[in-house]
């Protein structure tokens, strides 16, 4: 009853703004141009539902395989920087200053590069994603109790083992809790690659509708990234639960 | 297979651990090492397992020297280091599953789940456990290693009066059965007479054997292990350092 009433709330406050911001635009009249309503927001989701949702796939497969290359090199990256004190000490400070660079600014430089395809927006979700997962895996293998290694080695086991039967599931949950939060990073991050040249995804749409002054259809674009973040979180909670049921148990 | 400790220093700070620690185990005899808490015993155990390295003296396995991890041994550590994301039964197959044939292992592990008092938890989570069943499945996962000694470091100190009798009794059994060469640390003086063949009393700073006591009883019963005041009683005061000298 607790839970419900947890998640319950903060739902109550957004459906309460939302009457609230419905109601001053009528009552003050407020032109759409300036300020649609949520009402009207919805409507035009709905007009243009065909368009958003393949611009939605686009920016959807941008987004999932920006994570899988950045999972796939944060784990090759973190194991590295686990057998090597010598490459943790000359990779990591560079992986945290690269994340001072705004994405915004080097978007347009992978495009000069990698021209208008899906590459440069994958990239630009790469560079988003990549760091708060291999510093989560790292952590999460550096915290493990040298107790469980010791015991694969005296076992007889192989270094390869201490990896995959030790120091990898221990730092199973580190890494989803870099997940999560790269998973809200990527479709903002394919967004931003989109919005600075392309053809299709939502920052494209995002982009023509700002440009005929479609404010209706920009607020539906934002409420639509939302939703897919949202939906990105929801994925990789769904996949922490199959990889990890030991903590879900009843 | 005989186990011989020569002349081992070591020292975790500045101030020396062991300096010139001797003592060995024959070839399928079971040994306990009685001592306070804090004079190193689980650190023994350490060494032999090459997870900690001596200053100088030599360890050897019939007669030729070990370094580091030699894989003689199936050590249980004092916690008992199960992998919470693995089942009970995974957790127990871990020496198999190290060395490829987690099958096997598994059909032996199903044979012994009830005399380890974890029938029907083979698929629970080490986290369900209450911590005396978390202390007999790492037993069990060590009575599963197929290494030549082992070493088990109080691996019933978390269990009750009841089913430490239980355990005790079939690590007496098994040792029979096995003919597996054994060495145990332990601060509980019945189990050390009831299981040992020797006993090795460990204590002071640098710590050394201070007295050991052969047990020659071949037919040993709870009712003879009451009657061993006099053992009892002598092992108690060499543990607190009331004899002077070794015998
Ligand atoms: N990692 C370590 N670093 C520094 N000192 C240590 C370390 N491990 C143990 N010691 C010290 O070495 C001594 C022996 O420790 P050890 O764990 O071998 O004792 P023990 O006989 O097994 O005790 P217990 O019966 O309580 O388990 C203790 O005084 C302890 O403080
Ligand atoms: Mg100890």
């Amino acid at each position: 009853m607790k839970k419900t009433s947890r998640a319950a709330l903060p739902a109550l406050a957004i459906v309460a703004l939302l009457i609230l911001w419905e109601a001053l635009v009528r009552i003050l009249e407020i032109p759409s141009y300036v300020l649609p309503a949520p009402s009207q927001v919805l409507a035009a989701l709905w007009e243009d539902r065909a368009a958003l949702l393949r611009h939605s796939g686009v920016t959807v497969a941008e987004a999932l395989g920006g994570m899988g290359i950045s999972l796939v090199c944060a784990v090759a990256l973190g194991m590295l920087m686990d057998v090597s004190e010598g490459v943790k000490a000359v990779l990591y400070p560079i992986l945290v200053v690269t994340q001072t660079v705004p994405m915004i600014v080097l978007s347009p430089i992978l495009i000069l590069y990698l021209g208008f395809g899906a590459a440069p927006k994958i990239l630009t979700v790469v560079l988003m994603c990549f760091f708060p997962i291999v510093v989560s895996f790292t952590d999460g293998m550096g915290r493990i109790d040298p107790g469980y290694v010791n015991l694969i080695r005296t076992y007889g086991g192989s270094r390869l083992q201490v990896y995959t039967l030790v120091k990898i599931p221990y730092a199973l949950p580190a890494l989803f809790s870099g997940l999560k939060v790269a998973a809200t990073y990527s479709v903002s991050g394919a967004v931003v690659g989109e919005w600075v040249a392309s053809q299709a995804g939502i920052g494209y749409y995002l982009l023509r509708v700002k440009n005929s002054y479609a404010l209706d259809k920009m607020f539906a674009s934002v409420l639509v990234i939302i939703l897919l973040s949202l939906m990105m979180n929801g994925l990789i909670t769904l996949l922490q639960r199959l990889c990890m049921p030991y903590l879900y148990r009843k | 297979m005989k186990l011989t400790v020569e002349r081992i220093a070591f020292r975790y700070g500045k101030e020396p651990l062991f300096k010139g620690l001797s003592f060995d185990v024959a070839a399928g005899e079971f040994v306990s090492i009685l001592g306070p808490s804090g004079c190193g015993k689980s650190t023994i155990l350490n060494l032999l397992a090459g997870i900690l390295t001596p200053e100088s003296g030599e360890m050897r396995v019939d007669g030729a020297p070990i370094h580091g991890m030699s894989g003689h041994f199936a050590y249980m550590p004092q916690n008992d280091l199960l992998f919470p994301w693995k089942t009970i039964m995974q957790n127990v197959c871990l020496h198999g599953r190290i060395h490829g044939d987690p099958k096997a292992a598994q059909a032996r592990a199903e044979a012994l789940f009830p005399l380890f008092g974890l029938a029907g938890y083979e698929n629970a989570w080490p986290g369900d456990l209450s911590g005396g069943m978390r202390q007999r499945a790492a037993f069990l996962r060590t009575a599963l290693c197929d290494a030549d000694i082992l070493l088990l470091d109080e691996p019933f100190g978390a269990l009750d009066v009841i089913s430490r009798g239980d355990m005790q009794d079939w690590l007496a059994s098994m040792k029979q059965h096995l003919g597996r060469t054994c060495l145990l640390v332990t601060h509980d003086i019945d189990e050390a007479i009831y299981l040992s063949d020797r006993i090795l009393v460990l204590t002071g700073r640098p710590a050394a054997i201070h007295r050991e006591y052969r047990v020659t009883e071949a037919n040993r019963t709870r009712d003879w292990l009451y009657a061993q005041g006099a053992l009892r009683h002598s092992l108690h005061d060499s543990i607190r350092g009331l004899e002077a000298g070794p015998c």
